[in-house]
């Protein structure tokens, strides 16, 4: 096979003359209502927006470069860095994906673990952009009660795996270690005593509010075919009346039937789907995900098994416990061949799809093997990068005011849409 | 419906293309992922695409993503049956919302100049993606209204995901230019 220099050149970007009466504003990349960096060239009639142009780019950091040189294990480290604002979601989606690939099914009490861990990343991520929503729009006070409730969440995840924000939780085919005691008491104590008090708080602080509905209230509007055309998944997509959650439809770990193989029943929830299609109904959506998520949590409590995290070590996919490794010499031996470079894993050759329902929509990998340590290609499907193109064409026609109003209730997260 | 029934949909409409349903992995004791994939000569991609879309059978609603791999180094066994005389496999992922299944999609294309027709006239949704695709694996997309870079900067020269570009890059970093107070 040989190697050429590539000929494609790219075309250049060439604003076109504003024409008369208009003029360019160039929004971003440092604001704070971008959320990070994000930069948009806004094409202006007064204050409508005639043309936007998104401009991204500013985080790329070649994170799927990083995954052909990282092994399995390895990697869940940067898929933190993805969308820092749930990272927990990140690590599930990433091993989910790689146990496509290896062919592995995980303990039930992994899977019950994984189950809770995912609703409290999603919880967490649905606070800060509900919060952030609120003020986007000016309302300050919105703001702080969300957001202080997502504090005892970092918390549980600091006492789970040793750090708040960047867990780096799951390993291939299990977690790194198994939750401490009375861990279950500290969530419930969470969704029962603290969550619902601070979701009505800050749901009246919003909805009872004139000025949040009239600046929510029909902006940004999607419609139901537009947004299935335009790959939109999630809370978005939802709002706009498409009944799809990966959930019901690809159910998986608690969301399936029988998921201990022992008869256990998948986890009783409802998917909240809203018509409206603009930001108010984003809002809603997420809202009661809040509230579902609640009860999905407390349910997988009642059910949690017993029994190991990993999958047994014989077959040689995952790391050993650390007792063995210290106090046995299969067990040191099996440790060595696992994270020596030249021995480490040894997944099929073939390509695997593994997608989880985030926060934010689907977020899945696309994972190519060769047989070796490392993936050969390890593509993320980003939700906000899919999210945001539709970004352009919604603003079209609007106030400049709701060009922030939009973008929060998209909830894009700029590291994870540059990667 | 399941995954080989769409297949067998298209083998009775496109006989001619020699459509086999291809497991994406095929695990060591012998099951295979449940995921499949058929190969498509560029040519006849726009044909088949919107065909899927707009079957009754298929109804491939939504394109849940679309990407690139290089398989420039890539080891081949009968299994994945990854032609060695195929470098680049541009890969649709489809989606059907009204069926509930997924099929994917590859389609080869080789140096000097890779070019696949541009399915966003079929799926909006393919917008970013195939720049994200042109951005950093050079494949050119006939047909795409807004062609450029998305992530890169817009006077980068290379595409760093093919596999002959290194990892730490090709000294990009240093050739920037240095701004110093007095210049600015």
């Amino acid at each position: 096979m040989m190697t050429t220099t590539p000929k494609l050149r790219p075309t250049s970007f060439v604003p076109e003359d504003a024409g008369e009466g208009r003029w360019t504003l160039n929004f971003g990349p440092q604001h704070p209502a971008t959320h990070t960096t994000l930069r948009l060239v806004l094409e202006l009639d007064g204050e409508r927006i005639i043309r936007c142009t998104p401009d991204i780019g500013y985080l790329h950091s070649g994170f799927e470069k990083l995954g052909e040189h990282l092994n399995y294990n390895q990697y869940v480290v940067v898929t933190d860095r993805m969308n820092y604002i749930s990272p927990m979601a990140n690590n599930l989606a990433w091993h989910t994906a790689c146990e496509k690939l290896f062919g592995i099914e995980i303990t039930p009490r992994c899977t019950a673990i994984r189950t809770i861990c995912a609703e409290l990343a999603r919880i967490q991520d649905h606070l800060l952009c509900l919060g952030c929503m609120g003020l986007d729009l000016g309302a300050m006070t919105a703001w702080f009660y969300p957001f202080n409730e997502r504090e005892p969440i970092l918390d549980l995840f600091e006492e789970l795996s040793g750090a708040r924000f960047m867990p780096s939780y799951t390993r291939v085919g299990g977690l790194k270690e198994d939750m401490p005691p009375g861990w279950t008491d500290r969530v419930r104590d969470f969704t029962r005593n603290v969550l619902p008090p601070a979701i009505k708080d800050f749901e009246r602080l919003l909805l009872r509010n004139r000025i949040f509905i009239e600046r929510t209230k029909g902006i940004g509007v999607i419609s139901h075919d537009d947004a299935i055309n335009w790959s939109l998944t999630g809370p978005i997509a939802r709002a706009s009346g498409v009944k799809r959650d990966l959930r019901k439809d690809e159910p998986y770990w608690c969301y399936a039937d029988n998921w201990d193989a022992q008869g256990a029943p998948a986890v009783k929830f409802k998917v909240p789907v809203a018509y409206g299609g603009d930001v108010l109904a984003r809002f809603l959506v997420r809202v009661e995900e809040l509230r579902q998520s609640a009860a999905i949590i407390e349910q997988v409590i009642e059910m949690m098994p017993d029994g190991p995290i990993n999958v047994l070590p014989e077959d040689k996919m995952t790391l050993p416990d650390k007792r063995e490794i210290h106090f046995s010499i299969e067990g040191l031996i099996h440790h060595f061949e696992k994270i020596m470079t030249n021995r480490g894993f040894e997944p099929p050759i073939g390509e695997a799809y593994g997608a989880n329902e985030t926060a934010n929509g689907e977020l899945g990998f696309y994972l190519v093997s060769d047989g070796g340590n490392c993936a050969y290609r390890a593509r993320c499907r980003p939700p906000s990068f899919v999210n945001y193109q539709v970004y352009a064409k919604l603003i079209e026609g609007h106030q400049i005011s709701d060009v922030v109003a939009i973008m929060g209730s998209l909830n894009i997260i700029a590291a994870e849409l540059d990667r | 419906m399941a995954t080989a029934a769409v297949i067998e949909v298209l083998q009775e409409r496109f006989p001619e293309l020699g459509i086999e349903a291809r497991p994406l992995c095929r695990y060591l004791d012998g099951r295979d992922s449940g995921q499949f994939w058929v190969r498509v000569p560029p040519e006849r991609l726009i044909e088949l695409m919107t065909f899927l879309r707009d079957d009754p059978r298929t109804r491939f609603e939504q394109l849940c993503d679309l990407t690139c791999v290089d398989y420039l180094n890539y080891s081949t066994t009968p299994d994945t049956a990854v032609p060695p005389e195929d470098r680049f496999a541009v890969t649709y992922s489809l989606l059907s919302l009204t069926h509930n299944h997924r099929l994917w999609v590859k389609v080869f294309v080789n140096d000097p100049e890779p070019e696949v027709p541009s399915v966003y006239s079929i799926w909006n949704g393919a917008d970013w993606p195939e720049r994200e695709a042109f951005d950093l694996f050079g494949i050119g997309f006939a047909g795409h209204p807004d062609l450029r870079r998305i992530l890169l900067p817009e006077d980068f020269i290379d595409y760093p995901l093919r596999k002959d570009y290194p990892l730490r890059g090709k000294g990009e970093r240093e050739a920037f230019d240095v701004v110093r107070r007095d210049s600015a």
